[in-house]
């Protein structure tokens, strides 16, 4: 006899796209407020862009019920090494944590694709970009989500990363200054809604520098 | 094969293994469809109708698919209606368990609506899901909230919500014609709107609505009612005029 099949699938794409660039002394964080299902736009409204620690921000799209689970899970873990640790996890913590949190469900993903983005111990921009299961890697600038394969290439084309193969290694951070980067990210946003359908309403921005947290808002085509 | 023992053949034959339920895929049975709520200048205005389903039949059509809980929220729901009635039931124990601290706190609708996603996230991690949808809705403190959850765990709260064809149908009119601080009257208007486009192009749908409403004072939920529908179109008296020979 066959095996019966499950007629209903525990994942959904809740749409979005999320990037995230690192610079010599601070960090932009931006992802669009659409949540949608299938054609259907959920709302317009809703904040993909989390910060869990004074020093590390995540940004995350994909399955929204997965990413709200993903987030606390992430958020208790914080608070339980504040308690422990006396101290704020450090970006570079946060990054590691999160890849063992993801491959923890390896065979049950949490279907969330993350940018997580920050600063350093020194001060320094950092970006973590990763996969479903926890695969990750510091790099100097990320896109995620639906709109990423029409960002990406932009970012690589403006924002000229050195190749992590040459030696002596040379820093991934761009040299561009703090307002070069916001407004970049504007533009790259502004462009992935013309074509991406799930990418739209409002861009959320939130910057990190040596003076704290930023959050900044622009309208995009509701279409 | 001939010759064998006889296997029973039926699909519901199943071992039971040590230590657990057999999951079962889930199909659901008796339904209910759309639920729209918005919120308004004193609180949350929600709508659905009275209609529970069994597959294409219109089976039951006095069932209430809004209902207070504890003193903030409504909650509204689509979709399996003894899976409704199940959430009915753990709500009943959260409010009561909220009331036996008797602190002179009680949960708001965030709260509520916070807890009903974990129950529904948690049942989609063990692939054994509530089939519904549900809104949640409530003001406490002054302060309005209204939020939606499907089976799956996916939530989110806006300033209009609905479920299942609502989705489709009555959230672009919503869109277009909610306001911030929208009045009781109007509200109720914009709410028959949607209900009456949803009974025209849902299949599912009943001419016997629910409306409830939640304020500060506490909930409300008005006697049921049908909606006027006009039919008299010359095309619907004369069908054929257009096509010689039909009928």
């Amino acid at each position: 006899m066959t095996k019966e099949h499950a007629n209903w699938s525990p994942y959904d794409n809740n749409g979005g796209s999320c990037v995230a660039i690192a610079g010599a002394d601070y960090c932009v964080v931006a992802a669009d407020t659409r949540m949608s299902t299938g054609y259907n736009v959920l709302t317009r409204d809703y904040s993909k862009i989390c910060k869990l620690a004074d020093k590390a921000v995540l940004a995350s799209s994909g399955f929204q019920a997965d990413i709200k689970a993903l987030q606390k899970h992430l958020a208790a873990r914080h608070l339980i090494y504040q308690h422990q640790h006396n101290k704020q996890m450090s970006c570079p913590a946060v990054a590691q944590l999160l890849s063992n949190t993801l491959y923890y469900k390896r065979f049950f993903p949490y279907y969330a694709f993350n940018v997580l983005s920050g600063l350093d111990s020194e001060g320094k921009g950092c970006v973590f970009t990763y996969d479903a299961v926890g695969s990750y890697e510091r790099v100097g600038y990320s896109a995620q989500g639906s709109g990423s394969t029409l960002i990406m290439p932009f970012l690589d084309n403006q924002l000229k990363s050195p190749s992590p193969l040459l030696l002596p290694a040379q820093d991934a951070v761009t040299p561009l200054s703090e307002s070069e980067a916001i407004d970049l990210v504007k533009t790259v946003f502004a462009s992935a809604t013309e074509r991406d359908i799930y990418t739209g309403d409002r861009l959320e921005v939130v910057v990190l520098n040596a003076d704290g947290i930023r959050r900044e808002y622009m309208e995009l085509r509701k279409d | 094969m001939e010759f064998a023992p006889k296997q029973d053949q039926s699909e519901n034959t199943v071992s039971i293994p040590v230590g657990g339920p057999i999951q079962r895929t889930q199909y659901p049975y008796v339904t209910g469809t759309s639920v729209v709520a918005i919120k308004y200048k004193d609180g949350i205005l929600m709508a659905a109708d009275m209609g529970g389903s069994y597959g294409s039949t219109l089976r039951y059509k006095s069932v209430e698919r809004i209902k207070p809980i504890g003193k903030h929220s409504l909650l509204g729901g689509s979709g399996e209606i003894s899976d409704f009635q199940e959430i009915l039931r753990y709500l009943d124990e959260l409010i009561l368990n909220d009331n036996m601290w008797d602190d002179g706190n009680s949960l708001g609708p965030k709260e509520v609506h916070s807890y009903l996603t974990r129950v529904m996230y948690n049942r989609r991690n063990k692939f054994d899901p509530l089939w519904n949808s549900l809104v949640l809705g409530g003001v406490k403190k002054g302060q309005k909230y209204l939020g939606m959850v499907t089976m799956i765990g996916v939530n989110f709260e806006d300033n209009h919500v609905a479920t299942g064809f609502g989705n489709h149908l009555a959230r672009p009119i919503l869109r277009d014609e909610w306001h911030e601080d929208i009045s009781f009257e109007d509200g109720v208007k914009l709410l028959e709107k949607c209900m009456r486009v949803l009974l025209y192009r849902d299949r599912s749908a009943v001419n016997k609505i629910q409306i409830s409403k939640l304020t500060e004072e506490g909930a409300t939920s008005f006697p049921p009612y049908s909606l006027k529908t006009y039919w008299g179109f010359s095309s619907f008296h004369n069908p054929t005029v257009g096509a010689e020979g039909s009928w």
